[in-house]
């Protein structure tokens, strides 16, 4: 018999008996469910955490030291006594650096800290992540200007108070204006804007774009951070292969640079967005090893729930497989017509468990700040499962239907 | 009246040119029921010829259910030969056996046995899926066996929507449509009033003018009396081989439903 008359032949059972088809595929559906919502979810949050989180904290192939780490939990007194004792990072030993490293790449530095911004009209915003950079800054973090242009070194260099703005700041500022030339106030100060940030959207609750980035050597210098100090310097390689190499390279520069005898501690943090990311690559394989079982479970009992109701399903249709028999039909056209059927059936379950999964993952994402994007081997995987688990299932009622005497079973009532 | 015919022993199977279709040797077939061995069938040695129209009859626990599972290949002997079509058919596997229903043999059941979700056409059709027909041909040749039973009109029906003589005709149409060298009937009209019957039986005659060799099961005298050829079974063995096409009654021009 052809496959596809056997597909035919099982959607023509699953709509003829519709609430007993329900009831055998639930098993399926809500493995198949629960898998594709895990995954979507995690894989939202793999491509936001490699994407934009890791970069935005130290940036892409990009090695960074700073005094103290960049994610801290729960630090004790005693560790955090000793990354106040370390000597700041300066102006200076970012030049000094940056005359030095011979792995190509680029050098930028950079200070945060949260504060008021004052726009026009009396518009203010507490809470924006004021930045104070180098020019190499935005190429170094990938960021994309929408309106106008970021500043340059010479800008730079020369302390110009000119500002990038990030797209909720200038849309809470300008609306629908072009914000371009226009003057805002940072802690105080006048700041000129000479561009506007890409949206970037919001991670947890919290706005990307709520940021403005200035020249590190403006008025901000000082204000910030203690006057010439800055929070960290990140070295950003031509070539990613050669990352490690930098690492290696800019650690023992800077050793140098603070004359510490080889017996001494590191006093800096030496971080690469590798690291960062490793705490969000514990969380990820955590459930991606619990996911397997909880979906097996689920499977499982909707592949004893299909057996049995395929069980069922050959016994009612005994006489149906005795006239199929002494039609013509041999044995392996029984045992697949059956297990197509219980194959469709299930893998009707896994399509419609994978609409329900991206439905959930939606839902989830829509009404909390996690993420979901939707990996398309995930929908491969869940057809397929929900396909497998009906063939599996269907296996030995299969078997048991193509064992059946013809003559026997014309008989039977 | 002739006794049974005497079949030598030995010999070479039947050709194409004899004109046999079955032939059988000693037929036997013995089950076992718990520590008892019920012998349903002792001996048979049955020749059908091409287009004979041959009813098989016998009281209950004569063996003719079981001869005629035999013959139509959902059984196999205990010993004993059975060529159909020139084929030995005794001793071949499941899978030789089930090629061999599809391709010489049309049954038709008291029961009908049509699929009730199946449309008219679609229960046609079904023998040709396995026959790995292709399905634009296999749509044609279903429904040049429902016209041959007048049923073209009725092809996308189901069994329920059909009454009791039309349902019998599908059925017909499903045994003929892959030209089987044999149409095996178990008690055609069992399920069938006696118009319906008649009007099977002037089907029956139709086709068996056309050339279609009949072997039919009925413990129905009345119904026996249309095929030309009488066969009575007891106690497992053939009692009686009548020949009467003098009285071989042809149904007259019966209105059909």
């Amino acid at each position: 018999m052809h496959p596809f008359e056997a597909v035919r032949t099982a959607l023509e059972m699953i709509w003829a008996h519709k609430l007993r088809s329900f009831f055998t595929i639930l098993g399926t559906v809500v493995g198949v469910t629960f898998l594709i919502a895990v995954i979507t979810l995690i894989e939202g949050m793999n491509n936001y955490v490699e994407g934009e989180l890791a970069g935005m904290v130290v940036g892409m192939n990009s090695v960074v030291v700073r005094r103290t780490p960049s994610m801290q939990v729960n630090p004790s007194r005693e560790t955090r006594r000793l990354w106040q004792s370390r000597p700041r990072f300066t102006f200076d030993d970012a030049e000094w650096l940056s005359e030095r490293l011979e792995t190509p790449g680029e050098i930028s530095f950079s200070s945060s800290s949260q504060g008021r911004v004052d726009g026009p009209n009396s518009k203010t915003i507490d809470g924006v992540m004021i930045t104070a950079a180098n020019a190499a800054y935005f190429n170094a973090r990938d960021m994309k200007i929408s309106q106008g242009r970021a500043f340059q070194s010479q800008e730079d260099a020369r302390g110009l108070p000119v500002v990038v703005i990030g797209a909720d700041v200038a849309k809470t500022f300008f609306d629908n204006t072009s914000p371009l030339g226009k003057t805002i106030r940072i802690r105080g100060f006048p700041y000129q804007v000479i561009g506007v940030m890409e949206p970037q959207g919001s991670l947890f609750g919290f706005s990307l774009d709520n940021l403005v980035i200035a020249p590190a050597r403006s008025r901000l210098n000082g204000v910030i951070n203690t006057r010439n100090t800055i929070d960290q310097i990140s070295f950003k390689v031509a070539d990613p292969r050669q990352l490690i190499t930098a690492v290696a390279e800019l650690e023992g520069w800077m050793r140098v640079r603070r004359q510490l005898a080889p017996t001494e501690a590191t006093n800096f943090e030496v971080e690469t967005s590798e690291a960062a990311l490793s705490f969000w690559t514990r969380i990820s394989t955590i459930l991606l090893l619990a996911l397997p079982g909880l979906v097996g479970i689920s499977l499982v009992v909707g592949a004893v729930v299909i057996m049995n109701i395929m069980l069922v399903s050959v016994s009612d249709r005994t006489r149906e497989i005795g006239l199929r028999k002494s039609l013509g039909a041999r044995r392996r056209d029984i045992m697949s017509q059956f297990m197509i059927e219980s194959g469709t059936l299930s893998g009707f379950g896994g399509l419609v468990g994978i609409g329900l999964g991206l439905g959930l993952a939606a839902l989830v994402s829509m009404v909390s700040p996690m993420p979901a994007v939707v990996a398309p081997w995930s929908i491969v995987l869940g057809l397929g499962l929900g396909v497998g688990v009906g063939v599996a299932a269907g296996a030995y009622p299969a078997w048991r239907a193509s064992r059946l005497d013809p003559i026997e079973a014309l008989r039977k009532d | 009246m002739s006794m049974t015919k005497a079949i030598p022993k030995q010999g070479k199977p039947p050709t194409e040119e004899s004109g046999t279709i079955i032939l059988t040797r000693d037929l036997q077939r013995q089950y076992q029921l718990g520590s008892e061995t019920v012998r349903a069938l002792r001996g048979v040695d049955l020749e059908v010829r091409r287009n004979e129209y041959l009813a098989i009859m016998g009281p209950s626990g004569s063996g003719k259910s079981t001869l005629m599972n035999l013959i139509g290949c959902l059984d196999t002997p205990s010993s004993g030969e059975y060529w159909l079509n020139g084929q030995l058919v005794s001793g071949m596997s499941e899978d030789a056996l089930a090629r061999v229903r599809n391709r010489e043999i049309g049954f038709v059941f008291q029961t009908f046995n049509l699929l009730p979700r199946s449309s008219a056409v679609e229960n046609v059709e079904l023998p040709l899926v396995y026959a790995g027909v292709p399905r634009g041909e296999r749509r044609e040749r279903a429904m040049n066996a429902l016209e041959s039973v007048e049923l073209a009109n009725r092809m996308g029906h189901r069994p329920n929507e059909l009454s009791g003589g039309q349902r019998q005709r599908v059925a017909i149409a499903r045994a003929l449509v892959t030209h089987p060298s044999i149409l095996l009937a178990d008690e055609p009209t069992g399920n069938l009033d006696s118009k319906t019957s008649e009007d099977i039986m002037v089907l029956f005659h139709r086709l068996h003018e056309s050339g279609q060799t009949i072997i039919m099961v009925t413990h129905e005298h009345d119904i026996a009396q249309h095929a030309e050829r009488l066969v009575t079974l007891r106690d497992g063995r053939i009692a009686a081989d009548v020949r009467h096409s003098q009285n071989h009654a042809s149904p007259g021009a019966t209105a059909e439903s």
